[in-house]
C-alpha cells in the first residue's frame, strides 16, 4: 500500500536488517554437495559472494534462503563435489 | 573582533565558530589552507573536533555522510576536480537528508589545466540537491557558513549546503573580516540534534531500497525541503542581522535596482567590481543596477521575476558555460521570466573563464551593450566576452 509523502520519514530507513529479504527465491539452479567427495578444503565457503555457505564439520551446507544459485562454489571446487541442478529437478 | 584574513581562513573560522564536530578533508589547490587552518585549530585544542585525513574527496564526503548520520555536525572543503569527484556522494548526502556544510573554492575544470576561478565546477553540481551560495566577500563566506548550518539543520529543510568562494580572488586575498564572539554564535546556532540518527543498540537500515510504488513520494519530500529552504534562508538572515548587525541580501542581492532601466545579473566576486561600475555609471546619469545571485539553489525565481518586470534590459553574466546551451544562470533567469506579463530584453555574456579578469571596463561595455539591446532588440543572445580572435574589442 503506497503511503502518502506526509506519512513517510525524511529518508528511507528500515527497522529490520536486510536479512529479511530472502534472496534465495531468485535461484533457478541449486548447488548440491556430494559429502563423500568433499575434501573439506573450504574454498567454496571462502568464495561464496553471499555468505550462504555454512561449514558443519568442515563440510559445506548451503543456506538455500540466500543462495542465488550463481555456481561459483561449483566452479571453484577442486574435487568437483558440488554440482548445479535445475530447481524442480532431482 | 575585526581581523585581516583570506577567504580560506574565513571559511575555517566559520566552521570553527559553528563548532563542526567532524571534519574530513583532502587538500586541493586553492582550498588547502582551509583544511590546514582547521587542522591547526584541532591540534591546538581550540576546536573540539575529530579530524579525518582521507585518501580522496569521494572519501571525504563519504566520511562526512557517515558522521552526520551518527548525529555529528560535519564540515569539509574542496575545489574543482575534488568537487566533481564527490558527485556521486553529493547526491547521497542530499537524498539521505544530511545537513552537511562544505566550502567549494570555485576553480575552472581541466583541460586546459587551470587553478584559477570560474564557476564550471559548482554549476555542474547544480542538480545534486545541495543549497548553493555564491559569496562576494570573505565576510560573507564566514557569515554564510554559520547561517547555512542554521538553515540546513532546521527540521523542514535537512539538506546540505555548498558555500562557494572564488578561487584566489577570495580564497587567497586578505580582507577585513569581523569574527564574531563564540558565545554570540552559540546563542544563534544551537547544537545539531537530528530526529533520526544511528543509535547504538538499535539496528536500522539507512538508505534502504524503495520500490517504484514509493520512490516518488520521497523525491517529492526533497522538493518540498528545497522550497522550504528558501523561506528559512530569508528568516535566518533576518535573525542574523538582528544578532550580528549585517546581512548579505537574501537569495538575490540588489544594488541600485529600484529605478534602474537596465541591470546586470551575476554571481560571485565580480559583483563587487560591478557595484563600483554601477556607481561610476550612475554618476554620469545612467540608471543601471546590479543583481547578485547569492543563492543559485534554491533559485531566486520570485525576486528575478519582480526585478525583470520593471527593467528594460537584463544582462546575465555567467562565469561558466554549458556545453550546447547558454550559460546556466542566464537560462534559468530567462525561464523564470518567460511567464511574466512584461519582460526585459535579455542577453547572456560568458566571461571570466579560467581566471580571466573581468575588468571595470569590460563591465562598463556590458552595461552599454545591454542598454543598446534594450532599445533595438538582441542580435546575438549569447556572447563570449574578451576572446581573442572575435571582432568585438572589450579591452
Amino acid at each position: 500500500m503506497t503511503k502518502s509523502h506526509e506519512e513517510l520519514p525524511l529518508t528511507p530507513i528500515s527497522d529490520t536488517p536486510s536479512t529479511v529479504n530472502i534472496t534465495g527465491l531468485w535461484r533457478v539452479v541449486r548447488p548440491v554437495v556430494d559429502k563423500e567427495k568433499c575434501k573439506k578444503c573450504t574454498i567454496c565457503w571462502k568464495f561464496c559472494p553471499d555468505a550462504a555457505i555454512k561449514l558443519v564439520d568442515g563440510i559445506p551446507v548451503i543456506d538455500l534462503d540466500y543462495c542465488k544459485g550463481c555456481g561459483i562454489c561449483a566452479f571453484e571446487c577442486p574435487s568437483k563435489c558440488i554440482i548445479m541442478v535445475k530447481e524442480g529437478e532431482q | 573582533m575585526r581581523q585581516v584574513m583570506t577567504g580560506n581562513y574565513a571559511s575555517a573560522y566559520g566552521a570553527k565558530l559553528s563548532r563542526a564536530e567532524v571534519i574530513a578533508a583532502y587538500p586541493i589547490t586553492p582550498q588547502t589552507s582551509i583544511v590546514e587552518k582547521l587542522a591547526e585549530f584541532v591540534t591546538s585544542g581550540e576546536l573540539n573536533a575529530k579530524y579525518i585525513p582521507v585518501e580522496s574527496e569521494h572519501s571525504a564526503m563519504a566520511a562526512c555522510i557517515a558522521a552526520e548520520t551518527a548525529g555529528a555536525r560535519t564540515y569539509t572543503a574542496t575545489s574543482s576536480h575534488g568537487l566533481t569527484l564527490m558527485h556521486e556522494v553529493l547526491m547521497w548526502a542530499s537524498g539521505a537528508r544530511l545537513p552537511i556544510v562544505m566550502t567549494n573554492v570555485s576553480r575552472a575544470m581541466a583541460p586546459p589545466w587551470s587553478v584559477w576561478v570560474d564557476h564550471m565546477d559548482s554549476v555542474a553540481q547544480r542538480d545534486t540537491g545541495w543549497l548553493q551560495f555564491f559569496c562576494q566577500s570573505n565576510q560573507e563566506v564566514l557569515d554564510t557558513i554559520i547561517m547555512a548550518y542554521k538553515v540546513c539543520e532546521s527540521r523542514k529543510v535537512m539538506l546540505p549546503a555548498m558555500i562557494i568562494e572564488d578561487a584566489f580572488i577570495l580564497s587567497h586575498t586578505s580582507e577585513p573580516v569581523d569574527v564574531p564572539d563564540q558565545h554570540v554564535v552559540d546563542s544563534f546556532l544551537p547544537p545539531y540534534a537530528p530526529e533520526l540518527k544511528i543509535e547504538v543498540g538499535k539496528a536500522r537500515g539507512f538508505g534502504s531500497l524503495v520500490k517504484p510504488d514509493q520512490y516518488m513520494e520521497f523525491r517529492y519530500k526533497d522538493m518540498l525541503a528545497m522550497r522550504e529552504a528558501r523561506d528559512r534562508l530569508l528568516a535566518v538572515e533576518k535573525e542574523f542581522k538582528n544578532v550580528f548587525g549585517r546581512s548579505h541580501g537574501g537569495l538575490l542581492e540588489q544594488y541600485m535596482c529600484d529605478d534602474a532601466d537596465v541591470v546586470l545579473v551575476t554571481a560571485g566576486s565580480v559583483a563587487a567590481t560591478a557595484k563600483d561600475v554601477v556607481d561610476a555609471l550612475r554618476a554620469k546619469g545612467s540608471r543601471v543596477g546590479l543583481a547578485r545571485i547569492r543563492a543559485f539553489r534554491p533559485f531566486p525565481h520570485e525576486e528575478l521575476r519582480a526585478l525583470g518586470s520593471k527593467v528594460e534590459g537584463m544582462a546575465v553574466l555567467d562565469r561558466s558555460f554549458t556545453f550546447g546551451a547558454a550559460g546556466a544562470m542566464f537560462s534559468e533567469a530567462k525561464a523564470s521570466l518567460y511567464s511574466c506579463q512584461k519582460r526585459p530584453v535579455m542577453k547572456n555574456y560568458i566571461a571570466g573563464l579560467g581566471g580571466r579578469d573581468i575588468t571595470p571596463k569590460i563591465l562598463g561595455k556590458i552595461f552599454e551593450d545591454i542598454a543598446v539591446m534594450a532599445r533595438r532588440g538582441v542580435e546575438e543572445e549569447v556572447e563570449w566576452v574578451d576572446v581573442a580572435g572575435l571582432p568585438r574589442r572589450w579591452r
